[in-house]
């Protein structure tokens, strides 16, 4: 039990960590949660659905549970996106959705790229 | 020696086509049953057989609505099998809402037309409408699902055009390529480059 406590506060304070490393950034600075593909993979995902299942997202990104279990972790401790748990019957359901960080953080890489386009073509 | 190094603009370049297919993967309807296709277009080209061309007579046209009762029955149950089998049940996926929703309103405005091409003594005229309207819900409902269906929309669409023009007599055959060769052909390719 206390074991189970202390992994909980680790994690918190992980989280909160992460949280502020986000807020932290420079408007210029390329935002490294994103970048890695299987994050850019779920984020963009769910800016194009409401909520997707664990499985909607495994299948989709064509990873494997523990590789999509880790970078979805990440996300959820930057509160870039969602995550609920539900049973469905007897069988475990876990969905995701982005958050308005998420969008927000999304929206802007997108338009960090998109500068970095123009600024060789001009 | 290292390899060259990749310029930045090329890799955003290839961050934003990767964004773009995870957007269009996301939002595909990819339990189109290519096998269900094959199987309706047996039916069709079956149906096309018994009823002969059309002539005006209301057992030509319970032939085909039988038919497709028996295309509908085929469909919703493929469908269902191979939304299962990749793990996205039809009643949970935003994707396959979006498909039923695109690809319902030109059935529904076929299932109006029909009653009306009847009244007016059209009966010969129904492969045109009924072509048409298929193919602008399968190129409608086609854009949130895999890539072929658009196209096989377009195909439908044009042979709808055409048995507008032809003779009413070339209107089962026109019946049999269409809802026979075209399911069958399609079908052929979703079920082998789509999983069934």
């Amino acid at each position: 039990m206390a074991k189970a406590l202390r992994k909980y506060e680790v994690r918190s304070q992980k989280s909160e960590g992460e949280v502020q490393k986000v807020q932290k950034r420079s408007p210029l600075e390329l935002d490294r949660l994103i970048h890695e593909r299987l994050r850019l993979g779920i984020v963009s995902a769910l800016a194009v659905n409401e909520r997707l299942t664990f499985n909607d997202l495994k299948r989709l990104l064509q990873t494997t549970d523990g590789n999509l279990s880790v970078h979805a972790r990440k996300l959820e401790d930057a509160q870039y996106i969602g995550c609920d748990k539900t049973f469905e019957g007897r069988v475990p359901r876990t969905e995701y959705r982005l958050t308005a960080a998420g969008r927000r953080a999304f929206e802007k890489y997108l338009s960090h790229m998109e500068a970095l386009i123009k600024a060789v073509r001009d | 020696m290292g390899a060259t190094p990749e310029p930045i603009h090329a890799h955003a370049i290839d961050n934003i086509r990767f964004i773009r297919d995870a957007m269009a993967r996301a939002t595909a309807f990819t339990a189109v049953p290519g096998w269900g296709g094959v199987a309706m277009g047996v039916t069709a080209i079956a149906t096309a057989f018994i009823t002969g061309p059309p002539d005006d007579s209301l057992r030509w046209l319970f032939i085909w609505f039988g038919d497709a009762a028996i295309a509908i029955a085929i469909a919703l149950v493929t469908m269902t099998v191979k939304a299962r089998r990749i793990g996205t049940p039809l009643s949970s996926t935003a994707p396959a809402h979006r498909f039923a929703l695109t690809f319902a309103p030109p059935l529904v405005a076929a299932m109006v037309l029909t009653p009306v091409f009847v009244t007016l003594g059209l009966i010969t005229r129904l492969p045109g409408c009924w072509l048409l309207m298929y193919g602008t819900a399968a190129a409608t409902g086609g854009a949130t699902a895999v890539r072929v269906v658009p196209l096989m929309g377009i195909c439908f669409m044009a042979l709808g055009a055409v048995a507008f023009v032809a003779p009413a007599a070339w209107g089962h055959w026109l019946m049999a390529a269409g809802f026979g060769g075209l399911h069958i052909g399609f079908g052929l390719v979703i079920a082998r480059r789509y999983g069934g």
